[in-house]
């Protein structure tokens, strides 16, 4: 058993508009693994994630990090790439401001642009791409960073079924050879059961977590694992693990 | 093909006008200080073309002055309000102030605090009042409008103030600051005609003095000749901001996109 990369204890957040989004959260993420959150629309998810990445404050609880805060990378839903730079430029943003020379962001942005599928493509403004190309860039740009750990806010939600499908397999790709630690958030049953080792199913506002499951998929997946019973056991424990989460 | 039309349409109409205009002045036998001739507005440029030319390159002069000093002043202004919430609940009541004030009413206020000695420095400060008030608002809200991931983005990343400012909100705001110094810049040659007409005759220089002047003593062509040159400034200006507009924004842009595809 891995271990904790970061723990969760009690965490809860309520906004100034009185709203609380999550109720003492307990969870605990191990090094390496594929973590889902899974829960209806504003359980908390997104709330959760930036908490994790401390863009803002919970109201009570603590993040704890056993080994050492790591470089964390945040995709979020919308490819949110700055439509004044082209695909390199915008993949170059991280590790510019984190102050790394000019030569060596633009070599290593190239590489994760290439790693993407986007080499040909790194002249390219946002708006000459699909919205496919334009997560892949926003992949791109969280993965030149090197992180560790990788926040990712229903990233291929927007996207047609094959897109995200492909962008999936890339995905599972990328965080198996980097070793990185994936925290998935999507209302996706079929997404999480293909993509996780583990889903952590959440329930409505304010979110707490309701069911912790863990799944033992292949290393390495394709379309053939989504015909398997052990792909449809796995849905199946999620989708009823949802269903009961609602129903609460 | 569409673009040859859109050049001969109202060329070959405006040429039309003016034929029209020539051959009624003379058949109805229209006096010259009622309504001049073409033909008579054009013999004005020749005859009056030293005064012209003076007049012009003084409101060219105070139009440019007045534009970037307005540019430069809403800029910062705006960037201070985008840093400080505090300061803008302070001042923007005041900008909004100086903005719905008719400008014609200011005018002869600034002028007896400037002196009529420095009658340029009125009309440049009274051009400025005019034209700063576009480029401040929209250049804030422009700031005010960078994608909220975006700044988190920069926040995970660690960005100082400084670098969201330079690397994220100016950027985004640019499209907004073009458009409002599209507006300005037609509002900066108002304000100056306008600030020339409200300080009086005999101590300013430009269009907008020979218009007056040529209005007291009824010569009708000059006013006209004035008012030609006027118009050509304001297309100019236009045209010249609009260029800029498509140089920064056309390769990213979703306000150029219409236009390629």
């Amino acid at each position: 058993m891995s271990p904790a990369l970061i723990s969760l204890h009690g965490v809860s957040k309520t906004f100034d508009s009185g709203t609380q989004a999550i109720a003492a959260l307990d969870l605990n993420v191990r090094a390496g693994e594929f973590l889902s959150l899974v829960g209806p629309s504003g359980c908390g998810k997104s709330t959760a994630l930036r908490i994790i990445a401390d863009l803002i404050a919970p109201t009570a609880g603590s993040v704890t990090w056993p080994s050492g805060k790591p470089e964390i990378g945040f995709v979020f839903q919308e490819p949110t790439l700055m439509p004044w730079r082209n695909a390199l430029d915008n993949a170059r943003l991280p590790l510019e401001l984190r102050g790394i020379s000019r030569r060596d962001a633009e070599l290593r942005s190239k590489a994760a642009l290439e790693r993407v599928g986007l080499a040909e493509f790194e002249k390219a403004y946002p708006r000459e791409l699909s919205g496919g190309m334009k997560m892949r860039v926003s992949i791109a740009r969280a993965i030149a960073a090197h992180p560790k750990l990788l926040l990712m806010d229903e990233p291929f939600a927007a996207l047609d079924e094959l897109t995200r499908q492909s962008l999936n397999d890339d995905l599972l790709k990328l965080a198996r050879e980097d070793g990185i630690t994936v925290i998935f958030v999507t209302h996706s049953v079929y997404e999480s059961a293909y993509l996780s080792d583990r889903v952590v199913v959440m329930t409505p506002r304010p979110g707490r977590v309701t069911a912790d499951i863990a799944l033992s998929p292949p290393p390495t997946r394709d379309g053939a694992w989504r015909l398997t019973s052990a792909f449809t056991d796995a849905a199946g424990k999620i989708s009823a693990a949802l269903g009961h989460a609602m129903a609460a | 093909m569409r673009n040859g039309l859109t050049y001969i349409f109202p060329v070959a109409l405006g040429v039309a006008v003016l034929g029209v205009w020539e051959w009624a002045v003379a058949h109805y036998q229209v006096p010259r200080f009622v309504l001049p001739a073409p033909s008579a507005i054009a013999q004005s440029f020749v005859d009056d073309r030293v005064q012209l030319a003076a007049a012009t390159w003084t409101t060219f002069r105070i139009v440019i002055e007045a534009f970037v000093l307005a540019l430069v002043t809403g800029v910062a202004l705006a960037i201070l309000f985008a840093q400080s919430r505090i300061v803008e609940l302070a001042l923007y009541p005041y900008a909004v102030i100086l903005q719905v004030t008719p400008v014609i009413a200011i005018a002869p206020l600034i002028v007896i605090w400037v002196g009529y000695e420095h009658i340029d420095k009125a009309l440049l400060i009274l051009a400025w009042i005019v034209a700063f008030f576009p480029i401040l608002a929209n250049t804030t809200l422009g700031l005010r409008s960078a994608d909220r991931n975006l700044i988190d983005l920069f926040k995970l990343y660690g960005a100082s103030r400084w670098q969201i400012l330079w690397k994220l909100q100016l950027p985004g705001a640019l499209p907004y600051l073009l458009g409002a110094m599209k507006i300005s810049g037609g509002l900066a040659l108002i304000g100056a005609v306008v600030a020339e007409f409200a300080a009086g005759t005999g101590t300013a220089t430009g269009l907008g003095w020979t218009i007056t002047e040529a209005g007291n003593r009824l010569h009708i062509e000059t006013m006209f000749a004035a008012l030609a040159i006027l118009s050509v400034l304001g297309v100019a200006i236009f045209f010249l901001l609009s260029a800029l507009e498509w140089a920064l924004l056309h390769r990213w842009h979703e306000s150029a996109i219409s236009q390629q595809e």
